[in-house]
């Protein structure tokens, strides 16, 4: 039986709370971070991923506090980003119990620090995040990399820059389209495929999930390798355990 | 008196995940991760875990020098190895053509690119990212309790390979089968991670804290 495809629940957390907002803004509360990371466990999440969106760098530390207190509690893959800007910061969060680490807008400043990263600590733990956005026509397809949280425009296509990163030594893309986030309309499926065929390690399908059919298209038509959501978890629309049932029912194998 | 569980520390990748697991299912076991070769070969147990390229965790070793306290306790006690720490323990490795502490026959191979293709056509990616069903080819104390072909979670590029097919004691399949866990003796090694793999992966540590080194 071939591998199983994962669902990945994404916790935005800022000043020690888990929140949610609508393509990038206007944030609502959803709860406490270990909290809700052991429910989705319990209910059999392949791993989590906690984005720090927090802006200022006073409060950082307080992550490294919550990916402490989860990974002694929760024994699935944990995955960290959000303001890592050195390989310092990236030795603090694998230190406090993250498997891997995100590395956003400082992929783009300093590229240097995925090779170094991927070089110091192995290319299984560095994860690359791309906001994309998409730029194109029908007619000519084109996404474009976005960073600071989808403030920045970068002039960087997104399938060129995924492997690029990939060529640095990244182990797996995590791609969100930022037309879609929050917006519970679906993946941006041409987006996650150019993605997905153009590299050969793992992409996660990021932005969009509104429904469980979309976690499926992201697999059968958007070619991830990896589905992650927020929404449709945090407010109790649906569980893992749904999700992943109505995933196997539609052919996608699945660990149940 | 308390048993203590050294976990060999050589600089190499985050080794907190596999004490902090060791430690949840271990509560009444001293879990001691340590770059002291004394204090490994005094440990009960010792769990060799490994991240990144072989070659740099090889050259580690080799520089703290904890190679002798690894090749005695892998011959006379529980001894766990985990994916680096599984692989290590061969001959040889084709990445960066690495030598391996040779305590197990054997080599350590990449997932070979023209043939990374399942069933239904699709692509596979390399490394080998999330969780595999786990076959256990034969019986042994440390998958007591474990479902044969329950998931575990697994993230590598490389396999090993063995002449001595006795030594398999669990096989995933990617496309093609592979081993995926290893035993001979006080000696057991996993090419996943059982310390991410949820309940089986916990039950596997468990089963290990409990073990005599009996197979």
């Amino acid at each position: 039986m071939p591998l199983a495809k994962r669902i990945i629940p994404c916790l935005d957390v800022t000043a020690g709370r888990v929140v949610k907002g609508v393509n990038f803004v206007g944030l609502q509360d959803a709860g406490d971070p270990v909290e809700i990371a052991k429910r989705y466990d319990d209910q059999g999440a392949d791993e989590l991923t906690f984005l720090d969106i927090t802006a200022s760098s006073d409060e950082r530390d307080i992550i490294l506090h919550i990916i402490e207190d989860v990974a002694s509690q929760v024994f699935i893959p944990l995955t960290v980003g959000g303001g890592v800007r050195q390989v310092e910061d990236i030795r603090r969060l694998l230190n406090a119990g993250a498997d891997k680490v995100s590395i956003n807008t400082s992929a783009v400043t300093n590229p240097q620090l995925v090779e170094d990263a991927a070089g110091r600590f192995g290319s299984q733990c560095i994860v690359v995040a791309i906001d994309a956005k998409d730029v194109g026509t029908p007619e000519a397809p084109r996404w474009e990399v976005f960073t600071h949280g989808g403030r920045k425009a970068t002039g960087l296509e997104a399938v060129a820059w995924a492997q690029k990163m990939q060529s640095l030594g990244a182990g797996e893309i995590l791609l969100t389209s930022m037309d879609r986030d929050g917006t519970k309309q679906g993946f941006n499926l041409p987006l996650t495929r150019a993605v997905s065929d153009a590299v050969d390690i793992p992409v996660i399908a990021s932005g969009g999930v509104g429904n469980l059919q979309h976690l499926t298209d992201g697999i059968l038509l958007g070619h991830a390798d990896a589905v992650l959501a927020a929404s449709i978890f945090h407010y109790g629309e649906y569980t893992v355990q749904q999700a992943k049932e109505y995933m196997r029912q539609q052919g996608i194998e699945v660990r149940l | 008196m308390k048993q203590t569980i050294a976990v060999i520390d050589y600089g190499m990748g985050n080794l907190r995940s596999v004490t902090k697991a060791l430690e949840h299912v271990a509560p009444d076991s001293r879990v001691l991760l340590t770059s002291d070769a004394r204090q490994i070969e005094q440990a009960d147990k010792v769990v060799f875990p490994g991240q990144g390229a072989m070659r740099d965790c090889m050259a580690e070793l080799t520089t703290r020098g904890l190679r002798d306290a690894v090749h005695t306790t892998a011959t006379d006690r529980p001894f766990l190895g985990i994916c680096i720490g599984e692989q290590m323990l061969f001959e040889h490795s084709e990445e960066f053509d690495t030598p391996g502490l040779g305590i197990l026959p054997g080599q350590v191979k990449r997932f070979p690119s023209d043939q990374m293709v399942d069933a239904q056509g699709q692509r596979l990616k390399v490394p080998h990212m999330g969780w595999s069903e786990v076959w256990h080819s034969r019986p042994h104390p440390l998958w007591h309790g474990i479902e044969d072909g329950a998931r575990f979670y697994f993230v590598h590029s490389y396999f090993v390979t063995t002449p001595d097919t006795a030594l398999t004691t669990g096989e995933s399949t990617y496309p093609n089968r592979f081993t995926c866990a290893v035993g001979r003796n006080n000696l057991f090694a996993t090419q996943f991670h059982p310390e991410k793999s949820h309940s089986a992966g916990l039950r596997l540590l468990s089963n290990f804290v409990a073990w005599n080194g009996q197979a």
